[in-house]
Order: structure tokens, then sequence, then C-alpha cells
């Protein structure tokens, strides 16, 4: 996703939005929405509403493929680079001071003559519905789970370390912990959190600027659903066109 | 057991090897290379890539995965070469098969030796690959296919050693297959990524297995005639001849790379596939623009081409030489394929600050150390080969 897109969509306005190819069409369905929309410049897409989709005869597909349909909304603009997240990863999952399972980065973007726009970026594992890093691994250590779409490492004692997943993930979430000696990643916290009862991720508890908005897409009451589906709304994934298909989305509302 | 030994190593006949101090104090170094390489292989291992590999989080992949290919694709071109005389009975390559065969096993277990230690977690490697076996895994595949070749090239080297040889070509022909398919997937470990541009594609497996015939030609070019020269034989004509055809071959080959290198950096500086072009360019004109010019073009493409076209292949000082920087050339080629599909960063060009345009990565003292113990290792046993198969002669039956 480039950031100059954003604006330049932000600036069509919603009517032009709707100029998109049959292609550009198909590319969204296999972002597996609920809703069709529009998805624009291949990399930027915004979603209408159920029933305005229906009238204007787009395409409709059934449902989300898990439930609950994990996913991460993040609304960037917000974000102020506290970095309460990480220390919150790091302090939740274990993570060594080599790694991290997120992290901010940071973009910025000429406005008018020597001004700048900085923006912060927050990435993690995109736990892909087609993740490049599960069909790598030789030896099933890594998966996607069936019920949630959590990927994970969840048997750790397989790992060769043959770092393969490492070289396949298009979002760099991964890295060897060298204390387990086996690949570590984003879990959406369900081994530290989830699994214990817990509705969201610490990363999302500790963000004072709620930028991280944690939840099920398949849950229409849902507010990453809501976050998702409402009009207008630019949404974008970071590197559509590798086909991973991810599930964290941006927002800027 | 002595008789089936005997069988195996032949008492008399063929070339007797050279015994002189020179050669035994090299093989007493190529031991201690070969030692020290596996020390610091285990010492990363015990201690972590983190704190003795040059290897990284962006990327993860350095010069042993390198080296890896480069042994095993040699390995694979040395099983091709063989086959064209034994198993599908082309006269002229004949001479060279049986040593192509025992240094294709050499070379396999070279790659399998280096590989061993880029593998983090590889002790988990027997029970992960069967307990967890995943065939979608183009890595998984080319695991199993290559531990199958190692075994399956040894017993067709015992049936040829004994002299069976209806039972060895059948072998071969079983060797031949699973060689190519798992050469195939090694391509196709990175053919397949997409995301990775640079890599990406579905020519790579075809590229890997023309690379090995390409590298089989070349190495036993070289290791057949160093071979007779450490050892002050005298080569036959029909060796003479052999070599000959094999540099024919080898002609043919590198030039069907060159015209791959070509229309891939052509189509790669011409399309805009993100990461594809700054990862060209980056090796065109940028930090490894010395490694393709001089290393890739220059050593393995152009000069070998020269030289074996200039001579036809008829000077055995001449094949030597031109073999000889082939082979540097090709590690330079598998070297740049391996760590320049790493280099750009997924998130490059989206205007972030504080963000490298390109990753880097350099070998550490732990890195070079095993590759040189491999390229050591490989290089004691091809000599300890000379010398109990007596120069790998094939009798005339
Ligand atoms: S490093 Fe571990 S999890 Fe990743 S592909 Fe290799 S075995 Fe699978
Ligand atoms: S972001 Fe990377 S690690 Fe996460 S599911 Fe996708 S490919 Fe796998």
């Amino acid at each position: 996703m480039n950031d100059k897109d954003v604006q330049r969509r932000e600036e069509l306005g919603p009517d032009r939005r709707q100029e998109i190819s049959s292609l550009e069409r198909r590319a969204l369905l296999k972002l597996g929405f609920a809703i069709s929309g529009v998805f624009l410049g291949g990399s930027v897409l915004s979603l209408v509403s159920v029933r305005k989709a229906d009238a204007a005869g787009a395409p409709v597909i059934g449902g989300y493929p898990y439930n609950p349909h994990y996913t991460m909304v993040i609304r960037e603009r917000h974000c102020i680079d506290c970095e309460l997240c990480k220390e919150a990863c790091v302090k939740t999952n274990g993570v060594p001071a080599y790694g991290y399972r997120t992290t901010i980065l940071e973009k910025r973007r000429a406005l008018e003559e020597g001004k700048f726009e900085t923006t912060f970026m927050p990435v993690l594992c995109n736990h892909c519905n087609n993740p490049p890093c599960v069909r790598v691994c030789p030896t099933t250590a890594t998966w996607k789970d069936k019920t949630t779409g959590i990927v994970g490492i969840y048997r750790p004692s397989l790992c060769i370390g043959c770092k393969t997943c490492m070289t396949a993930c298009p979002y760099n979430a991964r890295y060897f912990n060298e204390e387990r000696r086996a690949i570590d990643k984003c879990d959406f916290c369900f081994a530290s959190r989830l699994s214990k009862g817990e509705k969201t991720t610490a990363c999302a508890a500790a963000c004072p600027a709620d930028v991280r908005v944690f939840g099920n897409l398949a849950d229409h009451g849902d507010r990453v659903y809501r976050l998702l589906h409402a009009p207008e709304t630019l949404i974008w994934v970071l590197r559509p066109e590798t086909g991973a298909v991810p599930n964290v989305f941006y927002v800027n509302t | 057991m002595n008789t089936h030994l005997a069988g195996i190593f032949p008492r008399s006949g063929g070339l007797e090897a050279r015994r002189s101090t020179t050669l035994t104090l090299t093989m007493a170094l190529l031991a201690l290379l070969a030692v020290a390489g596996i020390v610091a292989g285990i010492h990363s291992l015990v201690a972590g890539h983190e704190h003795t590999f040059g290897v990284s989080r962006g990327v993860p992949w350095g010069i042993l995965i390198a080296t890896y290919v480069f042994f095993v694709v040699i390995s694979t071109g040395l099983c091709i070469v063989s086959s064209i005389g034994h198993v599908f009975g082309f006269k002229e390559f004949m001479p060279i098969a049986k040593r192509a065969v025992f240094l294709s096993i050499v070379n396999i277990s070279t790659g399998f030796l280096v590989i061993a230690f880029e593998i983090e977690s590889s002790w988990r490697m027997v029970v992960g690959n069967v307990v967890g076996a995943n065939l979608t895994s183009n890595i998984w595949w080319m695991g199993t296919l290559y531990g199958f070749y190692l075994v399956l090239m040894v017993v067709e080297f015992v049936m040829l050693q004994k002299g069976r040889h209806g039972l060895a070509s059948a072998c071969g022909l079983a060797v031949l297959l699973t060689g190519i398919a798992a050469n195939s997937n090694l391509g196709a470990v990175f053919g397949l990524l997409n995301g990775q541009w640079f890599w990406q594609g579905p020519y790579m497996p075809i590229y890997f297995v023309t690379s090995a015939a390409t590298s089989g030609a070349v190495a036993i070019i070289f290791y057949t005639v160093l071979a007779y020269k450490v050892n002050g034989w005298q080569m036959s004509e029909a060796m003479k001849q052999s070599l000959g055809s094999v540099a024919r071959l080898a002609v043919l080959m590198l030039a069907i790379i060159v015209f791959f290198t070509f229309w891939r950096t052509v189509a790669g500086v011409t399309g805009s596939a993100p990461g594809r072009h700054e990862a060209l360019l980056a090796l065109l004109n940028g930090p490894y623009r010395f490694n393709f010019w001089a290393g890739e073009v220059l050593l393995g493409l152009v000069l070998p081409l020269v030289l074996l076209l200039a001579t036809r292949g008829r000077n055995i000082n001449v094949l030597f030489v031109a073999t000889l920087i082939a082979m540097v050339g090709m590690f330079f080629m598998r070297y740049d394929l391996v760590i320049l599909g790493q280099l750009v960063p997924p998130y490059h060009g989206m205007g972030l600050v504080d963000y490298p345009e390109f990753y880097s990565y350099s070998p550490t003292l732990h890195e070079q150390l095993v590759v040189v113990g491999g390229a050591a290792f490989c290089g004691l046993f091809f000599l300890l080969g000379e010398r109990f198969f007596r120069g790998h002669l094939v009798d005339s039956h």
C-alpha cells in the first residue's frame, strides 16, 4: 500500500471510487469479504453496506471462512508511536530483545513545501487466509487453525529451523527464537490470553489511542465488523499483490 | 564381509595413486579444515545463529544455503552426465561415468553437511520430516527426494564397482529421476514464493535443472583433469575424447545459461515487478555488480565459453582452467541468487523513515569456516576416492 494512494483515493470522492475493474473486484472477493465493495488501485479498498452492494449488483460471497474470524483493524492515523503495545506484547508473550512480534514503522509524506506529515504504521502477522508460511513448512510445525484462523507455531518441537517460512512471509512477521529453538510470531495472544478467556490481545488492550481494534469479523455486531463495513470507508491491506489474503486491515476512521 | 569389500574396493588394476609427502600433507590440511568447519558449525548450533552467523530476520538464509545449493546442484549434474554413458549407453560418456557417480555422492554429502549447520534445529529433522510431513512443501520434497537419491546413489556405485552393470544402470535411471525431481523442487523452493519477486517464477525449477547439467559437465572435467594431474597419471585417448565430448555438452549448457541470464535481466529491468527491479539494479549496477559482472558473467560464463570454444575442448590444461573458473563463477551465481532474493525489504517503497532500502548481509567467520570446511571435506573425499578406487577406471565389458 502506498500512502499516496490513500490520499489520492480520499481526494477522489465516493463517486469516482466506484470506478473499478473486474480484476480489482475479484481481488476484493479473494480477501474473503461477505460484502463486496470497491477495490481501488490494486491496494486500497473501500466497502459499502450489504444493501448498497446488492443494489449495485455486485457479487456477494457467503460469510467469512472462520468463526470467530479473528481480525485486527488498525486505525492508523491515530497511532502516536508510544510503543506501549510493543511493551505489552513483549511482557505477555516473553519476546526476547532480539526479536519482535509486532512493531511500529514510521511513514512520512510531503505536504506542501517543506512540510511533512508523519504517520505511524503498526505491523504484525496478518494471519493470512492463504498463508505462504504454512504451505512451505516441511514439518507442519506451523499451521492455520481451522476454527479461529490464527496462524501459529502450534508444534514448536517439530520446527527444524529451516527458516523457509521466514523467507516466504510477505510481511516479515517471523523470527527465530533462540531460547525455544523454534520460530515465534504473533498468535493474536492465543496462547497467552485468548485461550485463557481474555477477549482481546495484549497490544490492543494496552493501546491508549484505541488504534488496534481486535475482534471477530464474522460477528456483525462486533466492532471490527462495523469498522470495516461502514459505508464509504477507505480500507487497505498491506501487499495485497502477494495473494496471501491478510486479515489485518488499515483504516483512518 | 571381506570379499564383499574386495568387490567394492579394487586391490589391483586401474591407476595407482601417487604417494608423495605433498599429497599427504594436502590431505592432512584438508582434513584439518574440514574438522575446523564442523567445529565452527556445531558451535553455531549450540550458541545460536543470532550470535555466530550473519543471517538475520530480514535475511534468514545466508552463504550456507548458497553453498548447499552449489554442491547439490553439482551432484545432480554429475548424476546427469554419468547417466548419459552408463544409463543411456553413449560410449563417449562411459569413461567418466564411475568418477561422476562417486563424486556425485561426495558432493551431495558435502551439501548435507553444510546445510545441517544452517538449519538451526537440524537434529529435529529426522523425526519432524516423518511425523510432520507436509506434502505441499517444496522443501520437504526436496529434502526427502535428495535423501533417497543419496541412498540409491550409493547402491548404484556399489553395483558399478561389483561390475553388475544391469543393476547399476537400472539404479542409475532411478537415481537420475529422483535427482531431477529433487533438483527441480529445490528450484521451486525459490520459484514458488509469491512476494519474493526476485525468485518468483515458474521458470525457476527449469533453470535449476539446466544449471545442474551445466555444473555436472563442468565439474566432471575439472575433477577428472585434477585427478590425473595430482597423481601424475597419463590420460588415455578414450578419456581425452570423452572429456572433449563433455566439453561440447558444457558449451551448449553454458550457452543456455547465458540465454537465461540475459532474458532474466532484460525482463527484470524492463518489468516493474516490485522488488525484482530493485534487486536486479543492485546486481547490475549496485553493491552486487562485482559479483555479477566479474563473478557470474566473466568467470561463470564468458571466459569458460571462450576458452572451451577456442581450444575445442582438446587442450587438457585449458580445459582445467576453463572449468575451474566456471566453478568459481557458479558459486557467485548461487550466492547472488540466494542472497539477492532476500535483500529488498517487504515494505520498501512505502516512504518509510529509518527503514532500509536494502537489507545487508555478509558472512561471519563461523559461516566462512563452514563453507571452507565443506569444500575441504569434498576435496578430501575426492582424493581418497581416487586412491581407493584406483582412478575410477571403467572396464571395457
Ligand atoms: S523454520 Fe520451522 S516453522 Fe518455519 S518452515 Fe522451517 S520448520 Fe516450519
Ligand atoms: S503474515 Fe506472514 S507469518 Fe503471518 S500468516 Fe501471513 S505469511 Fe504467515
